[in-house]
């Protein structure tokens, strides 16, 4: 049995040997907003925080997360009460198909834990394992932006823990 | 009359997807009316008006059957009723529909006929009834060919007035007024005293009712919702993770399933061992398919490990195995027999009989459609009846291939489509679906959710042709008085119709798309194509033909100019005979400053395509660091007339170009020994961040006919770019990927 914090919850799952985490989540646990795109750690659907940092959770080994504390895209913020900047993800209108969105968001949400002003070759640096083939980067850019300076709905970035 | 029946005779390639034309049209020559799908299943009190709009216990639903990929047609379609309907966001639902011929894309009549599905004129509505009829029949309800505006633009806002007026008129006789006292607001009837009759109080009064059939649109100066940037419907779902594409769905009892299939593409199986992968935990079966082998597992991880455990020997596939003898089979295709000739202006012969001043060759290479969200589908195969979950383009196509597996009647065979994780092109193409199909008729009973591993999805792709190109020109004094063109390449149209048994396929304007309906009124020019077989089999790519062909055109064109002396934005200007390709022309020229000088290491260079009816002109520049070639800023002018949402089309515009621009610099598929050699994203990144330009998007309206988005913006991208390299460098690309030439930043 691994136990681990799902969004602040505790789980218990078992998991088979060398499985990784994002089959534990969207298979065992039934947490689909976590997307299998590749699964070599060369897309980034699959981003989630593992211990307070953005990891392809197609690659790490299965045992880390015993004990591990992990937040997905359903944990970061939900339909009633968003993250700032899944807000501003909604007010730049990103998303096309939508479908590598939640590894972006989860990308940008750790970017900008560290780094709450980042320039825009920073922004780029972070955020260019996260493939969108729809491309929407433009409007990823612009989205983090705002997130970044507050400029747009919802509350402000740093009123959130996550 | 004539011209449309020969559409009958021959196949036609419908915007993205090629149909078999094979039906007989007479028998069909009828205007028996169809049954309204929605009035299947309406409970007491409900009320349809026709098949987009229905009012019942679950309040108002709209139907937007076009599929939504991603391009948000399913937010655009709702929006149009609702624009004539008096509906606001959050009062309506919106479902896919079931298929059914009624919702036949009319839309593609404009890539058959060359007609315009919105124009209302008395001969034009008579042959969009004979194209309507044909479409409907045929079971046409097809997503593709940049068509969803053009389809629906007219046909929606209609069935939203219809459904306004007829609950008028049910208003006005509950209420005792007259009609023309009444006016309608936010989903309700307002009644001369400021009270207001909800709809959906309306309904069971509205039932009774036969819907009124003449209705006069609003003009564009009393729209609410059209031309204003909306809320996509998906955008919150798609943003917190909550969305459910095909790939999330479950069932009680649900197991997984996950394929391994003869990389060489079509062939079969000769034999396999799966004893391996039966003895792995998790793995409950392991099923011979067409082809190969699915296995059945408790996951989905579990089951592509147990995949890719089986061994299987396989069958040769029928095609050139490996890349150099595809190449060959390419350039010999220019000594074979002519698939077209197309246009033939001038004299070319003539112009071209002392020396040609410039020739060149080209080469586009395979491509992949690669959506992000794998291929598959969640099947499950009754006793009575099959369920089958998934993104389509061509619902009625996949019922019929399903009821063909598990041999129940179409009408027993639901279709479920779902939001999908990019399509490009590839969802027009059933395979995935025939073998979730097969899965689940073996595994009756249980739900089964098919997904391909990434590598699976790479291997299975049906790729955008590879092709040559060939041209010769002359120019004098900047002016180009010459230009041949040839294309050589396999067939998309043939492949196509290979595997909907359609009839023998005649010419496939595929092949010099982009190129033959240039807008370039040349003294001498000629446009040859060269069909060539036994190649991999492809299908359509994001702007099919001229996804590559605005490379060969585009290119050669610039050679020509500038071997001249030429200006090559006011070449194009001064040679182009439509005003609506002249205004993005000129427009794009404004907003690039072009002729001013960009410094010393820096270029810019302009590529100019139309197709699907919707004229694109991009400038790109670019700077030459030392450290490679990097992309600073794209300009891009469009035409499509009316822009239905302005956000929206901004993002899809950027997203095209980003397309293009991504797979130009850094993408190609080869086979060697009749496999995709690429399997994953590690050997196929079209463009990630860091490349990604700053892109500005100006819209021009010539107040020309709806036209379409989702493609256009992808064919004029590859030779802006290689024309601004070669402004830069002085290094001409005559070849893709770019990135085998010159390396990017």
């Amino acid at each position: 049995m691994t136990r681990f914090s799902l969004n602040g919850r505790d789980v218990e799952v078992s998991v088979p040997e060398g499985m990784p985490p994002l089959w534990v989540l969207r298979d065992e646990l039934g947490m689909t907003g976590t997307k299998y795109g590749c699964g070599i750690a060369q897309c980034g659907a699959c981003t989630v925080h593992l211990d307070g940092e953005a990891v392809r959770s197609c690659q790490i080994p299965a045992e880390t997360l015993d004990g591990s504390k992990v937040v997905t895209i359903e944990g970061l913020g939900t339909p009633e009460a968003l993250h700032p900047v899944q807000q501003a993800w909604i007010d730049k209108q990103v998303a096309q198909c939508g479908y590598c969105q939640s590894g972006q968001i989860m990308q940008a949400a750790d970017l900008l834990k560290r780094n709450p002003n980042p320039g825009d070759q920073q922004i780029d640096d972070s955020m260019s394992g996260n493939l969108c083939r729809c491309g929407t980067y433009p409007r990823i850019r612009e989205a983090i932006r705002a997130a970044a300076s507050g400029d747009r709905s919802g509350p402000k970035l740093e009123e959130q823990e996550v | 009359m004539g011209k449309v029946a020969t559409i009958a005779r021959r196949s036609f390639l419908l915007g993205s997807a090629t149909i078999a034309g094979g039906v007989a049209f007479g028998a069909y020559l009828h205007n028996t009316p169809t049954p309204n799908p929605l009035a299947d299943g309406l409970g007491e009190g409900g009320v349809t008006f026709n098949p987009w709009v229905k009012i019942d216990g679950d309040g108002i639903t709209l139907i937007a059957p076009h599929t939504d990929l991603g391009q948000g047609v399913r937010s655009l379609q709702a929006m149009l009723i609702a624009e004539e309907m008096d509906l606001e966001p959050g009062q309506f639902r919106v479902e896919t529909g079931p298929p059914d011929g009624n919702y036949y894309n009319g839309g593609i009549a404009y890539e058959v006929l060359g007609v315009d599905p919105g124009d209302t004129s008395l001969g034009n509505r008579f042959t969009m009834c004979a194209f309507n009829t044909f479409a409907r029949t045929a079971g046409l309800q097809v997503t593709g060919g940049s068509s969803t505006a053009p389809d629906t633009f007219v046909k929606l806002r209609e069935a939203g007035a219809i459904a306004r007026e007829t609950l008028k008129l049910a208003a006005a006789r509950e209420a005792g007024v007259p009609l023309s006292k009444l006016n309608t607001k936010a989903g309700a009837v307002i009644l001369p005293d400021g009270n207001s009759m909800a709809y959906t109080e309306l309904a069971a009064i509205a039932a009774e009712i036969d819907p009124v059939s003449e209705v006069t649109l609003r003009e564009p100066s009393q729209w609410r919702h059209i031309g204003k940037s909306m809320q996509r419907l998906d955008i919150v779902g798609k943003s917190s993770g909550t969305t459910e594409y095909g790939i999330d769905l479950a069932r009680e009892g649900m197991v997984h399933a996950a394929v391994k299939l003869n990389p060489g593409q079509g062939a079969g199986m000769t034999s396999f061992n799966a004893d391996a992968a039966r003895k792995m935990p998790g793995v409950k079966d392991v099923l011979k398919l067409e082809g190969g082998i699915a296995v059945i597992a408790n996951n989905s991880w579990t089951a592509m490990q147990a995949a890719n455990a089986v061994e299987c020997e396989w069958a040769k596939a029928a095609y050139l195995p490996d890349m150099d003898k595809q190449w060959a089979a390419a350039l010999a295709g220019f000594d074979g027999e002519l698939d077209s000739e197309v246009r033939n202006d001038g004299d070319i012969d003539l112009a071209l009989a002392d020396s040609a001043t410039i020739e060149g060759e080209y080469r586009i290479p395979y491509l992949a459609h690669a959506p992000l969200e794998p291929l598959g589908a969640l099947v499950l195969v009754g006793d009575d009846q099959t369920d089958v979950w998934v993104s389509t383009q061509m619902p009625i196509f996949v019922r019929s291939a399903v009821a063909g597996i598990t041999g129940h009647d179409e009408g027993k065979v639901h279709i479920h489509n779902q939001y999908s994780g990019g399509s490009f092109g590839h969802r027009l193409e059933l395979e995935y679906i025939r073998h979730a199909a097969e899965i689940g008729n073996q595994m009756r009973g249980t739900p089964v959710k098919l997904t391909y591993s990434r590598e699976e999805d790479f291997a299975h792709d049906f790729v955008r042709p590879m092709a040559a190109s060939r041209f010769r020109a002359k120019s004098a004094n900047g002016q180009v008085e010459a230009l041949e063109i040839a294309v050589s390449g396999p067939s998309t149209m043939a492949s196509q119709g290979s595997r909907s048994n359609s009839p023998p396929m005649g010419a496939d304007f595929q092949l010099h798309a982009g190129i033959s309906n240039a807008p370039y009124a040349l003294p001498n020019m000629r446009v040859r194509a060269y069909k060539v077989g036994d190649m991999p089999p492809t299908s359509s790519w994001r702007s099919v033909g001229a996804s590559g062909n605005g490379f060969f055109l585009e290119c050669a064109l610039d050679e020509a100019i500038l071997a001249a002396g030429g200006d090559p934005l006011q070449e194009r200007i001064r040679l182009c005979n439509s005003p609506h390709a002249k205004a993005v022309l000129e427009a794009v020229g404004e907003m690039s400053g072009w002729g001013s000088d960009l410094g010393e290491k820096r270029g810019r260079g302009i590529g100019f395509v139309e197709s699907f009816g919707t004229e694109v002109a991009e400038v790109v520049e670019v700077t030459d660091t030392g450290n490679g070639i990097r992309l600073d800023k794209v300009y891009v002018a469009v035409n499509v007339g009316t822009v239905l949402d302005p956000v929206n089309f901004d993002n899809h515009v950027k997203g095209g170009v980003i397309w293009g621009l991504g797979h130009a610099m850094n993408c190609e598929i080869t086979y060697q020994g009749g496999a995709a050699e690429q399997t994953n994203f590690h050997a196929y990144e079209g463009m990630r961040m860091r490349q990604c330009p700053d892109i500005e998007v100006r819209t021009v309206n010539t107040g020309k006919r709806i036209t379409g988005i989702g493609e256009p913006p992808v064919p004029p991208a590859p030779p802006a770019l290689a024309n601004t390299i070669f402004a830069a460098t002085g290094k001409r690309l005559r070849e893709m990927p770019f990135n085998k030439l010159v390396e990017f930043a």
